[in-house]
C-alpha cells in the first residue's frame, strides 16, 4: 500500500527522485501548496530570486555547467509570463531546464481567474515541450517525462503546469518504476553504415579540411572524441561561441572562434576548406555570414542529434543524425593519420597577420580596453575559471580574450542573445560548480537589466565575481551606430548609477577600477573575497570589437583593425 | 495527371490523441513559415491515436524539413511523405447552390452525373452537391457548378493514404530509452 501524499508532496518527491537539490523559484498564491510542503523535504534546497526570469537564467546556468537539469519553480500569471525571456534563452541555446508554475484550479481554468494565463500556450514556441496536469494520477509521469525530455536528445527547456487543487489534492501513492511512455520520442544515436562510409570517404581525400565544434560536442559528452579525430588527421578546428570549451584553446589545432566577430584565421579558414565537418552547431546566421557565398569550395558533413537541423541553413553532403560520442567513435577508426602541413602553414600565416593587428600588443597609454581587463582576468585566475557573460562587447572580448581549456567553462546566451543573462547565469552555475572559481563579466547595460540578483547572491552567499566592463553605452548597439548609421548613437548613451556604492548597498565588496595598474589588485581583491564581489572597469567608450563581419555580408568581408603602419 | 505531380507536399502525421496536440502542429508551420494548404485530422482504428494530413505548399519547404520539424514534436509518433509515392487521396466539399427554377435543377443534375458528386438535398431554392474526389477533380466540379450560383460551401480538406505495403507505424507501446546524452564537464 502506498502513501497517501498530496499533488505537492508528489511533484517534490518525484524532483527529488530525479537528483534534484536546487529549485530556483518564487512564490505567489497558485503554487502557495507547494511551497507549504517544501519544509518536509530538506534535500531540496529552494533559492529564492528576485525576479522569476532570473529563476530561469540560474537554472539554465546551472544546467550548462554541471550538465544536469536545472529547475525553475514560479507562481501562475505574472510568475509564469516573467518566466519566458529564460526560457526561450534556454530553447535558443539547447540547454536542459524543467520549469514548475502554479496554475489556477481547474474548475476555474478558462474563466480568466485571478492570474490566470495559459502559460502552456504562451510557452509553446518557445519550449521543447511543455505540459498542463490536469489529473493527478498522471502528474508523477508528467514530471518523469519533463525531465527525460530534457536532458535528452538535443536537450532543452520544458516547462510543467500544475493547478492549484491539483497540489492540494490527496491520493495514495507510490513512486512509478515502469518506464515512461514516449512513442512518438526517438532521438537519433548512430549514423548508418552508408553515412560513415561516405563520410570517411571525404576525410581521408581532404587536402583543406576544418572541423567546426560546437556546444552539442559538449552535450553529448564528445570532447575527447573530437580531440582525438583532429590529432589523428592533424584537422584544424575553429569553434562557436557556445563551442568554446569543445577543444582547448591554446591546442595548436584550435584556430579560435569562427563568425561575425571571431578571429580572421578561422572565417578565412571556412572560406578557403575543401572540407567542413561540423560537429554539433547549426549554421547560425551569425557564424555563415552571406549563406550564398559560405565555403563555396568545399564539401561538407553535418553531424548533429537534431535532425531538423540538416540541410537547414546549408546545404551538406553528408548529413547524419546522431550523438556525436557515438558518431564520432564509428568514424575514427576509418580515419587516416595525414599531416596537413601546407593547409596548417597556410592558416598559420594567416594568424601571424592578425598578431600584428593585435592591439594588446600596442601601447595604448592611459586609455583602458576592455580586451585588456579580460585578458588580464584570464592571466591571474589562471586561464581556469569558469566565466559567464552578459550581451554585447565585453561577450564577444571575452570570446577573444579568454581562451578556454577545459568544456562547458564558458555560459552566455549565444542564441537569444539576452541581455541581462550573465549574473543570474553565473549564480546557478557557481551554485552547480562550488569548485569552480566563478566569474561574471557583464556590460554596463546588461547588468542593470537583472542587478536585483545581486541580493540573491549575499542571501546565499554564492562566491561569484562580477567584472562589470563601464564603456557607458550599450556598447554594441553603439558600435553598430558607428559604423552604420554615422556615429548617430541614439539612445545608447546611459547613465548608470555609482556602481561601487550600489553594491555595497547590498553589503557587497566592490572597487572601482580606471587604470590599468589597478587592474591585478582589483582583480586579487575579488578572489580573496568569499561570496559575492563587484568590481567596476571604467574602460575606453568608444571602442570597437574587430574583427567584424557586417551582418549579411561575405565572411572574408571582415572589418578588421588596421595594422600599426596602417593606420 | 499523376498524383505526385505537384507543387504541394501531402504529408502525414500520426499524433498521440492528446489535447492541444493539433495547436502543436499548427503553431509549428506558422513558426517555421510553411504555408498549410489544408489540414485534416480524424480518429483512427486505435483510439490514443490520431491521423493528420497536411498539405504544404512546396514553395517554402522541402518535404524532408518539414517532417524533421513534426517528428520533433513529442506528440507524433510517425510522418510520411505520401505524396512523393503512389497514394489515395480524397477531398470532400458540400456545395449549397442555387435550385429554384428548372435551368438550375437540370444543369445540377447533369454536372453531378459526369463527377464524383451527388445531389444529397434539395429544395424550392437551394440544393446540397456532396463531391468527394481527388483535390483537382473536386476543384473542376466547383468550376462547373458556379455558373448557376454556389452560396455556401464546405470542404474537408485532403486526406491521404499511401498504396501498398506501407503501412504508418502505430505501435504506442513503445517506452523512453535511457539518455544516450553523456555531458561530461
Ligand atoms: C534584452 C535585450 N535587449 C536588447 C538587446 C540588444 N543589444 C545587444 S548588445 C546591446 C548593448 C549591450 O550594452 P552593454 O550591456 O553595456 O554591453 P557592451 O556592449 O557595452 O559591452 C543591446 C542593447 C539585447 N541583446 N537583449
Amino acid at each position: 500500500m502506498g502513501r497517501v501524499l498530496s499533488g505537492a508532496e508528489i511533484l517534490l518527491e518525484c524532483l527529488i527522485e530525479e537528483g534534484v537539490h536546487y529549485i530556483f523559484g518564487y512564490p505567489g498564491g497558485a503554487i502557495l501548496p507547494t511551497y507549504d510542503a517544501l519544509s518536509k523535504y530538506p534535500q531540496l534546497h529552494h533559492v529564492l530570486v528576485r525576479h522569476e526570469q532570473n529563476a530561469a537564467h540560474m537554472a539554465d546556468g546551472f544546467a550548462r555547467a554541471t550538465g544536469r537539469v536545472g529547475v525553475a519553480m514560479a507562481t501562475s500569471g505574472p510568475g509564469a509570463t516573467n518566466l519566458v525571456t529564460g526560457i526561450a534563452t534556454a530553447m535558443m541555446d539547447s540547454s536542459p531546464i524543467v520549469c514548475i508554475t502554479g496554475q489556477v484550479s481547474r474548475p476555474v481554468i478558462g474563466t480568466d481567474a485571478f492570474q490566470e494565463v495559459d502559460v502552456t500556450g504562451v510557452t509553446l514556441p518557445i519550449t521543447k515541450h511543455n505540459y498542463l496536469v490536469m489529473d493527478i494520477h498522471e502528474l508523477a509521469d508528467t514530471i518523469r517525462e519533463a525531465f527525460y525530455i530534457a536532458r535528452s536528445g538535443r536537450p532543452g527547456p520544458v516547462l510543467v503546469d500544475v493547478p492549484k487543487d491539483v497540489q492540494n489534492e490527496k491520493i495514495e501513492w507510490e513512486y512509478p518504476t515502469a518506464p515512461v511512455k514516449l512513442p512518438g520520442y526517438r532521438p537519433p544515436a548512430q549514423a548508418s553504415e552508408p553515412d560513415v562510409v561516405a563520410a570517411l570517404e571525404l576525410i581521408n581525400n581532404a587536402k583543406k579540411p576544418l572541423i567546426l565544434a560546437g556546444h552539442g560536442l559538449m552535450m553529448s559528452g564528445a570532447t575527447n572524441e573530437v580531440r582525438e579525430l583532429a590529432e589523428k588527421a592533424q584537422i584544424p578546428v575553429a569553434l562557436t561561441l557556445l563551442g568554446k570549451g569543445a577543444m582547448p584553446e591554446g591546442h595548436p589545432l584550435t584556430i579560435g572562434m569562427m563568425g561575425m566577430h571571431g578571429v580572421a584565421a578561422s572565417n578565412l579558414a571556412i572560406q578557403e576548406a575543401d572540407l567542413l565537418i561540423a560537429l554539433g552547431m547549426r549554421f547560425d546566421d551569425r557564424v555563415t555570414g552571406n549563406i550564398k557565398t559560405y565555403s563555396p569550395n568545399s564539401k561538407k558533413i553535418h553531424v548533429d542529434i537534431d535532425p531538423s537541423e540538416l540541410n537547414k541553413n546549408i546545404q551538406v553532403d553528408v548529413a547524419v543524425a546522431g550523438d556525436l560520442r557515438a558518431v564520432l567513435a564509428q568514424l575514427i577508426p576509418g580515419v587516416k593519420s595525414t599531416a596537413h602541413s601546407d593547409w596548417l602553414n597556410t592558416i598559420r600565416d594567416w594568424q601571424e597577420d592578425a598578431d600584428e593587428r593585435e592591439i594588446l600588443r600596442r601601447d595604448t597609454g592611459e586609455r583602458l580596453l576592455g580586451a585588456q581587463v579580460i585578458n588580464d582576468i584570464w592571466k591571474f585566475t589562471g586561464g581556469d575559471a569558469l566565466v559567464t557573460t552578459d550581451v554585447g562587447q565585453h561577450q564577444m572580448l571575452e570570446a577573444q580574450y579568454y581562451p578556454h581549456i577545459r568544456p562547458s567553462t564558458m555560459i552566455t546566451s549565444g542564441g537569444l542573445g539576452t541581455m541581462g543573462f550573465g549574473m543570474p547565469s553565473a549564480i546557478g552555475a557557481k551554485l552547480g560548480r562550488p569548485e569552480e572559481e566563478v566569474w561574471a563579466i557583464v556590460g554596463d547595460g546588461g547588468f542593470q537589466m537583472t542587478l536585483q540578483e545581486l541580493a540573491t547572491a549575499v542571501q546565499e552567499h554564492v562566491n561569484i565575481n562580477i567584472a562589470i566592463l563601464n564603456n557607458g553605452f550599450l556598447g554594441m548597439v553603439r558600435q553598430w551606430q558607428e559604423l552604420f548609421h554615422e556615429r548617430r548613437y541614439n539612445e545608447t548613451h546611459m547613465f548608470s548609477p555609482d556602481f561601487v556604492k550600489l553594491a555595497e548597498a547590498y553589503g557587497i565588496p566592490a572597487m572601482r577600477v580606471t587604470k590599468r595598474e589597478q587592474v591585478e589588485e582589483a582583480i586579487a581583491f575579488a578572489r580573496s573575497h568569499d561570496g559575492p564581489t563587484l568590481i567596476e572597469f571604467v574602460v575606453e567608450k568608444e571602442d570597437m570589437v574587430y574583427p567584424m563581419v557586417p551582418s549579411g555580408a561575405d565572411l572574408d568581408a571582415m572589418i578588421r583593425r588596421p595594422k600599426p603602419n596602417e593606420a | 495527371m499523376p498524383e505526385n505531380m505537384s507543387t504541394k507536399h501531402t504529408v502525414v502525421a500520426l499524433v498521440e490523441n492528446q489535447p492541444g496536440v493539433l495547436m502543436r502542429v499548427t503553431n509549428l508551420f506558422r513558426r517555421r513559415n510553411f504555408n498549410i494548404d489544408s489540414l485534416s485530422v480524424g480518429r483512427t482504428h486505435r483510439p490514443q491515436i490520431s491521423r493528420m494530413t497536411i498539405v504544404v505548399d512546396s514553395a517554402r519547404a522541402n518535404a524532408q524539413r518539414i517532417m524533421a520539424n513534426l517528428l520533433k514534436l513529442v506528440p507524433v509518433i510517425d510522418v510520411a511523405n505520401v505524396g512523393a509515392d503512389l497514394h489515395v487521396s480524397r477531398d470532400l466539399a458540400l456545395v449549397k447552390v442555387r435550385s429554384d427554377d428548372a435551368d438550375s435543377r437540370n444543369a445540377l443534375t447533369m454536372i453531378v452525373e459526369r463527377y464524383p458528386a451527388r445531389i444529397v438535398d434539395i429544395g424550392n431554392l437551394y440544393a446540397i452537391v456532396e463531391i468527394t474526389a481527388q483535390e483537382d477533380r473536386v476543384e473542376q466540379c466547383i468550376h462547373e457548378l458556379e455558373p448557376i450560383g454556389i452560396v455556401e460551401m464546405v470542404r474537408t480538406g485532403v486526406v491521404a493514404m499511401g498504396r501498398g505495403a506501407r503501412i504508418l507505424d502505430s505501435s504506442y507501446e513503445r517506452t523512453a530509452q535511457p539518455s544516450t546524452n553523456g555531458y561530461h564537464v
